[in-house]
């Protein structure tokens, strides 16, 4: 690494300012509202051109890959524990349009996505991707939550794909996974790991049948 | 004979589901510690500070460790003798009431769908949900279960090898799993890699996972050989450069354990399983008398479990 990491302290709604002073491997804490979102309010948004059920841009510009542990009582309060990320590689077809259509400038997940997704989506976009750490820190995630505002399309999406928005105190901790340039943390760190990985199998002979699929032409035979 | 009361066996199974998501078990957590001792760099020992400070919060809280809780299952031991109230049947409906109950209680992720119509009770039980899988135990008459929160969408996998690939095939898959899973961190490393070799491909995959979820950090195979390849595995995934996260670093294996079952004579089925940062179990045994002991360590894996001969009670000697 370059240097110690820096630790950051955001508030919601993040400015320009702030997220360009981010640098990846940077330490992040959140302070003020976010919004969970994953591929129940994409395919709405995004596929089917449902209107989000409030106005997201005006709630924040943070958007969490995410789907809280937690449930419902019989008078309808809402008991929120911990609280995780979810794999973000699936919903990088819905991130173009979700851009234009809400404003996001933060995306909070687990395992970013790919540099060429940051720099054809979230450059042009002046976005970031800020992951979680594990993982999960879901207790210490979910210690941050300080209220829970409103659970959008409980109903119809269930816990899981609802649109929970939540008040936030030192959310985090987050590490900048990519920045303003589209520079990804995770793939200097694969670009650092593929010598010692190509070592590990230095010697070791390939299984006498391979797999469909380890070949790159379709007309290949396994054996 | 006393029965074991139903409402005692339900009691016990939600109090292992708060367990298992709330507690992190001791010898993972020490295992983690031991693991910081080692590593150098300065972002995966980032991650595995960050982590041992979250099992603190959620222990202090009573909040699950993870949000992800995966998708609760259940392993019952029976003691030969053991018998439930109701019977077997009234047991299965004691850990799905439970399993409900705790899904809301505690609160866990209602992670259980349809898979095809995504329909979701919001209560983790559906066909096939929770899984109950069973084992039995001479000369015994409680009851345990265990429950297992694992993640289910990354870090296993399945391959059949044949005997000619020899410890090359088996430690080429084991490093293909780890390497296709571990950047990023989507097997949410360090693991405790469970293998399952030989059986059928089923019993391979069943294998392994047992080995990931039911055996405790610091626990070797019993056959000398076996823990020796357990080690040498265990070397070679500490040994890609790749840590937490998929970040530079050394810490990759916690610890690994490898099963066995006898195999077609042809081939060498093989499985791998992840079990993550968040390694999620907890065992009650319930006795016939009315108390119940709980811990971390399922005990699954017993001699009896692991015979190789026809019968139990008196073993054949083992010839040369």
């Amino acid at each position: 690494m370059a240097g110690a990491a820096r630790t950051h302290r955001l508030s919601t709604p993040v400015s320009p300012e702030a997220l360009r002073e981010l640098s990846i491997g940077d330490i992040v804490y959140l302070d003020g509202v976010i919004y969970t979102g994953r591929e129940g309010l994409y395919r709405r948004m995004v596929d089917e051109g449902m209107a989000p059920p409030v106005d997201l841009g005006a709630l924040s510009n943070v958007n969490f890959h995410c789907s809280p542990a937690a449930s419902v009582a019989e008078d309808g309060s809402l008991n929120l524990g911990a609280v995780t990320a979810t794999a973000s590689f699936r919903f990088s077809r819905f991130m173009e349009r979700f851009f234009e259509l809400s404003g996001a400038k933060v995306i909070v997940g687990k395992g970013g996505m790919s540099e060429t997704d940051y720099r054809e989506l979230f450059v042009p976009n002046g976005a970031v991707y800020l992951t979680t750490v594990g993982y999960g820190t879901g207790a210490l995630l979910g210690r941050g939550v300080t209220r829970v505002q409103a659970a959008h399309w409980l109903e119809d999406l269930g816990i899981a794909q609802a649109v929970w928005v939540l008040e936030v105190s030192r959310f985090g901790p987050l590490l900048v996974e990519s920045d303003l340039a589209g520079n990804s943390l995770f793939e200097r760190e694969n670009r650092a790991t593929a010598e010692a990985v190509e070592r590990a199998y230095a010697g070791l002979r390939p299984p006498s049948l391979s797999r469909y699929g380890e070949t790159v032409s379709r007309g290949d035979e396994v054996l | 004979m006393s029965e074991i009361a139903r409402d005692l066996l339900q009691e016990a199974a939600s109090e292992i589901m708060a367990r298992a998501a709330i507690e992190i078990p001791r010898d993972y957590r020490d295992g983690i510690r031991g693991m910081l001792g080692q590593e150098q760099h300065e972002l995966s020992r980032f991650v595995l500070e960050a982590m041992l400070e979250n099992w603190e919060a959620a222990e202090a809280d009573r909040r699950a460790m993870c949000a992800d809780t995966g998708v609760p299952r259940f392993y019952v031991k029976a003691g030969n003798e053991a018998r439930p109230e109701g019977g077997f049947v009234a047991l299965e409906e004691a850990i799905r009431s439970a399993t409900a109950e705790a899904t809301r209680s505690v609160p866990l992720r209602p992670n259980r769908v349809h898979p095809l119509w995504r329909t979701d009770h919001d209560n983790n039980v559906g066909i096939n949900a929770p899984e109950i899988e069973y084992s039995f135990e001479p000369d015994a008459d409680w009851i345990e279960l265990t429950t297992v929160h694992k993640g289910g969408l990354f870090g296993t996998d399945y391959r059949m090898l044949f005997p000619a690939d020899g410890m090359d095939g088996i430690k080429r898959f084991f490093l293909d799993t780890l390497v296709q899973f571990g950047r990023r961190g989507l097997a949410c490393q360090p693991a405790i890699v469970g293998i399952g070799l030989g059986g059928s491909k089923d019993t391979s995959m069943t294998l392994g996972k047992q080995a990931a979820c039911l055996r405790p950090v610091g626990e070797p195979n019993p056959d000398p050989g076996i823990a020796k390849l357990e080690a040498e595995l265990k070397e070679l995934g500490n040994n890609i450069g790749m840590g937490p996260m998929g970040f530079v670093g050394s810490s990759m294996v916690i610890d690994c354990h490898v099963e066995v079952g006898y195999t077609h004579t042809g081939g060498m089925p093989m499985s791998v399983h992840c079990f993550c940062l968040s390694s999620r179990r907890a065992t009650a045994r319930v006795h016939a008398g009315g108390g119940v002991e709980y811990r971390s360590d399922p005990r699954w894996f017993t001699p009896y479990m692991r015979r190789e001969t026809v019968g139990w009670q008196a073993p054949l000697a083992r010839t040369a």
